[in-house]
């Protein structure tokens, strides 16, 4: 086994446990703070795949920005007010069988596809390219998510500053 | 470095933990001088002495210091998580000396060359915020907790202003990797970027004023990320007794030193990286006079030190000049004035560079 091998074990064992915490354990808290290892493992495995630049926008946006919103939310909300937030299972019957429809799908399909593959080149950089690609290829679609992502600011910021009557 | 170790030892894995072993004394080296220096620094400033009884001017008190330290009972009061408080200090550190993997210490010493470099550290220290909040909530204390919440606010919003200032360099230089930064910032010190970068014409001394700005900018955020006093309301002593490692005692709360010190020589490393040169001496080299080549990374290391080292020294200037800022005056310097000047300097930066 080579040593990327091991590296890449150790990255999906720190994924799937930590996601296995995030949706058995009982406390939110524990929920949130294991999504860190979660977010963290996959951006490893990001890293092997020679996609640096999504590694880092992976850490930086999941755990800098989503999880700590999460984390504030959760601590301002559980233990200071009195109500106790737990997580529970409801509608086990129906939700496994959805999943396992999902599941069973992806790996059929993952099995019958006849995959074309070609040893990789781990590309040196990816910054440059995604760069380019997002200014000339679709600069109209980012250009868009610019503006969806500033239509959602300016309402969350008018929702929060809304004084009442 | 890796490459001569990897030559040596035939061990990819091995010559990776011997470089990675590099930034790690560093820390520790910076933990102990930083503390002594701090000492000292203080008591001058205030007309004292310091430490004097340890050693040749209180030389030995750190090592004092770390003995007790060590041998402290591991106190922790009943209602505390223990997984989550026992895991905190660790993820702390971790996240701290994370950074060090792309700052590179002279032109043959750096961990890894990876091109998102300075993005990388940017993205890393949100692992650092999270380790504060877990580690706030999980001492079960209020002081805890509203110690880190303020910090993790005074953290993230920081954050915007140093990474519009970094986003600036960026611009100019066109690399996010701080390896290739200091490359360009070669020869002497007219060539820094605080200097209007390498190259000659009259764009470059159109930069300067901008870069000032940017450098002051950046200099303070970077004070604030680190919890630094003016901006220590996170552990403010008259009101929160440490802030959110009030709980912590021992080698934990030891951690928590280390990754505090740890942080102020990146941010340090890091702004001399993007103003100063990096590890570029100021005056050219003397192993290119003497003839020996052998010499320029040793020199190299010399100046990146050396640098980094008068940033924290004007750190700790700044903490036993200035008084703690309220928590409104904090939020409005960084809102309503940082904020708005970083992006004007971004955008005056951006059109000075398509000249």
């Amino acid at each position: 086994m080579d040593f990327y091998d091991i590296i890449f074990y150790l990255f999906a064992v720190i994924t799937l446990a930590s996601a296995f915490v995030v949706v058995t354990t009982r406390n939110i808290i524990y929920s949130a703070f294991s999504l860190l290892f979660t977010f963290f493992g996959v951006a490893g495995i990001y890293v092997l795949l020679g996609a640096d630049f999504i590694a880092v926008v992976q850490i930086m946006v999941y755990v800098g920005g989503i999880l700590i919103l999460l984390l504030f939310g959760v601590m301002l909300t559980n233990k200071i007010t009195t109500v106790e937030i737990r997580t529970g299972t409801a509608n086990v019957l129906p939700a496994s069988i959805a999943v396992g429809i999902l599941a069973g799908s992806i790996v059929t399909v993952m099995m019958w596809t006849d995959w074309k593959s070609k040893p990789g080149e781990i590309p040196i950089t990816t910054t440059k390219a995604l760069g380019s690609l997002l200014i000339n290829d679709y600069v109209l679609i980012f250009e868009l998510l610019g503006i969806l992502l500033l239509i959602a600011l300016i309402g969350a910021a008018s929702i929060a500053r809304r004084e009442k009557e | 470095m890796y490459q001569y170790l990897y030559d040596l030892t035939g061990s990819g894995i091995l010559s990776a933990f011997i470089v990675a072993s590099f930034p790690l004394v560093n820390v520790l080296i910076v933990v102990v001088v930083g503390v002594y220096l701090e000492r000292k620094v203080s008591a001058h400033m205030q007309d004292r002495l310091g430490p004097m009884r340890t050693g040749w001017h209180g030389s030995l008190q750190l090592i004092a210091d770390f003995i007790k330290l060590l041998q402290k009972e591991d106190i922790s009061s009943k209602d505390t998580d223990k997984f989550l408080f026992n895991l905190a200090p660790v993820l702390v550190f971790t996240a701290a000396f994370a950074a060090y993997a792309t700052i590179p210490f002279s032109s043959k010493l750096i961990g890894s060359e990876a091109e998102v470099g300075i993005f990388y550290i940017i993205a890393i220290s949100g692992i650092v915020v999270v380790s504060i909040l877990m580690a706030g909530w999980s001492a079960n204390n209020k002081y805890s907790l509203l110690g880190a919440m303020r910090s993790v606010a005074q953290i993230i919003s920081y954050e915007i202003p140093t990474a519009l200032v970094v986003l600036s360099i960026v611009m100019l230089t066109g690399t996010l990797s701080l390896g290739k930064m200091s490359e360009m910032q070669t020869a002497y010190f007219w060539n820094w970027n605080i200097l209007g970068g390498a190259g000659f014409g009259f764009t470059k001394f159109l930069l300067i004023p901008f870069m000032v700005v940017g450098f002051i900018i950046i200099y303070i955020s970077t004070l604030a990320e680190t919890n630094r006093t003016p901006f220590d309301i996170p552990e403010a002593e008259s009101e929160l007794v440490a802030g959110y490692f009030t709980e912590y005692c021992g080698m934990k709360y030891a951690m928590f030193m280390l990754s505090e010190y740890g942080n102020m020589f990146a941010v340090s490393a890091i702004i001399s990286i993007l103003f100063f040169g990096g590890y570029q001496s100021p005056f050219g080299y003397f192993g290119n006079s003497l003839n020996a080549h052998w010499m320029i990374p040793y020199e190299q290391a010399f100046w990146f030190l050396l640098k980094s080292w008068i940033f924290i020294l004007v750190q700790m200037w700044l903490r036993w000049t200035l008084p703690r800022l309220r928590v409104d005056q904090l939020m409005t310097v960084c809102w309503k004035y940082l904020i708005p000047y970083a992006i004007l300097n971004l955008i005056i930066i951006g059109i000075i560079s398509l000249l």
